[in-house]
């Protein structure tokens, strides 16, 4: 009886030793910091207060830069969910042979390293990039178009990066529905276009919804895309955190900014998911 | 004139064929099934009257009209599928609206017509429910009246009660039946189940590996079958065989191994036949009046009726007697049995496989 009861702990301890050294450890120490004092001369003094919070909700600096990094996590997530649900929807209907090697495409990126995608837009979109030169040799523009280190620079690479996520939520959602309920609503006088509109996206919603989830809280907390395409010029919260790690060395203001991305990515998404419940209860298992 | 007219069907998928010169006619307001076991092309034919397979052969005229190049759309066919295929983020009301609103029928009569078609399968009291929040009897009948409310000129049925359990399938073949006389709709089910196609139609296509084999009332067809196949799938039956030695006006004269049976009148050749004989045609009797005697294998109860495999010398025969309370033989135990000869059926003997 209290072996039974021993067990599933027993199973379950290395995961959860490793969730409490590698995650929760500095979370909480993260925290702790964010509550200590620096000054240039002195460091870091084990003291608690809320001046750093202070600090970062009383100055507009700071409120520009979140403002822009849920801008963008907003766009990039729109975006995906343009896209990647019609993607989605062809992939169900294709051939078996071509969706394999169609799911391999959408896949792929997912297996090179973020950094390395990066670089690749990073020489895509320079003033001397290979789309600039491009148009510039068919005279289309004399004067490049700037496209590094802007939002929308970043929102393009973003999209590509996350982009599988959303494909993959939608197709997932996609398969539970019956196909037979496209060819019901085709018996009944729909054209295609309707078909999709009125059967096909409503029950792929609740994949788009938490797809919508996923992109957009990985792309408020991303750092590399960000970092290399807009460096200090385009600044978002997670560049700015590390450069107050690094460069400023006030680790207890860098901690802090952390601390409120932390919980406002978790007050988002948690008040979405209470949307979606809401509107879809009664709906969908 | 009839509503539905099937000439030399056919489809091949790769090698293939699933649906093989497949001919039929159904008339105005008729109730016909196409039955037969798993894989022998029902679905498929189906599809190719809704318009979601393309023939590779043969013709589909519903009124008289070649349906060759009019989509599924333009039917205009009233389709139960076999999972229902219930839209899950619409109400029942919305489901069955769904066709009237493509046809853009106005928001009166659209109600009206919703409201009749719920009334038609007694679920007006569940018109706001989603399907998920209902059983699938209940979603069944959310199909027919989808299926119903746009007044098709032919309702197509894809094993429309294979997801119900027993009792409810029972309840619903009558409800169907009611439905389908009530809305008068020329109706063409599809089903692997006898007893279903039986209490339902008003004629029965038998197919077996994309024929059609067989084409009758359900009388008829059980009563006389045409040949081995139908008569095993439909129903109980006892095979036997036999040689056919000789035919004449008044009867047949057959035997089986050393002993001689009289048959009735066949068109039959002399040679190998395969005798058919229903188990609730044969009776117990005296040693004298047998036919064939026999020792009582296994006894199974059924309810209403007793159902004994007795071991002869034509072979292990199945006999089945209605319970009414006598006694009945014991397993072991040697009955006489004996039959009228109009109820054997000569049949053409199976081709050695
Ligand atoms: N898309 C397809 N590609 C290849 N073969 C197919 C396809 N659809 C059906 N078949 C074959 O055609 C034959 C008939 O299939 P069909 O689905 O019409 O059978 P069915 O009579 O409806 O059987 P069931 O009672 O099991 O539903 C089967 O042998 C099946 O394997
Ligand atoms: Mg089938």
């Amino acid at each position: 009886m209290n072996q039974d009861r021993a067990r599933p702990w027993l199973l379950s301890a290395p995961a959860l030793v490793l969730f409490l050294v590698m995650l929760v450890t500095p979370l909480v120490m993260t925290a702790v910091l964010s509550f200590n004092s620096f000054d240039f001369y002195g460091g870091i003094k084990p003291t608690f207060g809320l001046e750093n919070y202070a600090d970062v909700l009383g100055d507009s600096y700071f409120y520009e830069i979140f403002g822009r990094t849920f801008l963008i996590a907003l766009v990039t997530t729109l975006i995906c969910a343009l896209v990647g649900t019609p993607q989605a929807y062809f992939l169900l209907r294709m051939r078996p042979l071509w969706r394999s090697v169609m799911i391999l495409v959408v896949l792929g990126p997912l297996l090179i390293s973020v950094v390395v995608r990066t670089l690749g837009w990073a020489i895509l979109l320079g003033n001397n990039g290979v789309i600039n030169d491009a148009l510039k040799n068919l005279a289309l523009i004399d004067r490049p178009i700037k496209m590094m280190y802007t939002s929308g620079g970043i929102v393009l690479a973003l999209v590509h990066v996350m982009i599988p996520f959303m494909i993959l939520a939608v197709w997932a959602a996609l398969q539970r529905q019956d196909p037979a309920t496209e060819k019901a609503a085709e018996s009944l006088g729909a054209r295609p276009a309707t078909v999709f509109r009125r059967i096909v996206l409503p029950q792929a919603m609740p994949g788009i919804l938490s797809g919508s989830l996923i992109v957009f809280s990985l792309s408020a907390s991303a750092f590399a895309t960000p970092a290399i395409l807009g460096g200090r010029r385009v600044k978002v919260v997670s560049t700015t955190v590390y450069d107050e790690f690094l460069n400023t060395l006030n680790w207890p203001l860098g901690a802090a900014i952390a601390i409120i991305l932390l919980v406002s990515v978790l007050a988002i998404m948690v008040a979405w998911n209470r949307l979606v419940e809401k509107r879809f209860a009664g709906v969908f298992e | 004139m009839a509503i539905l007219e099937l000439r030399d069907l056919t489809k091949r998928f790769g090698a293939t064929t699933a649906v093989d010169h497949f001919t039929l006619s159904v008339e105005k307001g008729e109730f016909v099934s196409l039955l037969g076991p798993s894989g022998c092309g029902k679905t498929t034919t189906l599809q190719m009257i809704a318009g979601f397979e393309t023939p590779s052969g043969g013709s589909i005229l519903l009124n008289g009209r070649d349906l060759r190049s009019v989509p599924a759309r333009q039917r205009g066919l009233g389709i139960v599928f076999q999972t229902y295929a219930l839209f899950p983020h619409m109400t029942v009301e919305e489901n069955v609206g769904f066709g009237l609103e493509m046809r853009k029928v106005p928001g009166d009569e659209r109600r009206r017509r919703i409201a009749a078609a719920l009334d038609l399968v007694h679920l007006s009291h569940l018109s706001g429910r989603y399907p998920r929040q209902m059983s699938g009897g209940q979603r069944q009948r959310v199909a027919l009246a989808r299926a119903l409310v746009i007044e098709p000129e032919l309702l197509l049925l894809d094993e429309p009660l294979s997801n119900l359990d027993a009792k409810l399938r029972e309840e619903m073949q009558l409800e169907l039946r009611r439905i389908q006389q009530e809305a008068g709709v020329t109706t063409l089910l599809v089903t692997h189940d006898q007893s279903e196609a039986m209490a339902l139609s008003d004629r029965i296509a038998v197919m077996q590996g994309g024929r059609l084999i067989q084409e009758a009332s359900p009388f008829e067809a059980y009563d006389r079958p045409t040949n081995a196949f139908v008569s095993t799938f439909l129903g109980k039956s006892n095979a036997i065989d036999a040689h056919l030695e000789e035919t004449r006006d008044d009867g047949a004269v057959l035997r089986c191994g050393d002993i001689r049976l009289a048959g009735p009148p066949s068109p039959a050749r002399p040679g190998p036949v395969l005798i058919s004989l229903r188990p609730e045609r044969i009776e117990l009797c005296d040693a004298a009046a047998a036919h064939v005697s026999g020792r009582v294998g296994e006894r199974i109860f059924l309810g209403d009726q007793w159902l004994f495999k007795v071991e002869t010398s034509l072979g292990e025969l199945l006999v089945v007697r209605p319970n009414s309370g006598r006694r009945e033989p014991e397993p072991g135990e040697t009955v006489h049995l004996s039959w009228r000869t109009e109820h054997l059926r000569i049949l053409a003997a199976e081709p050695a496989a």
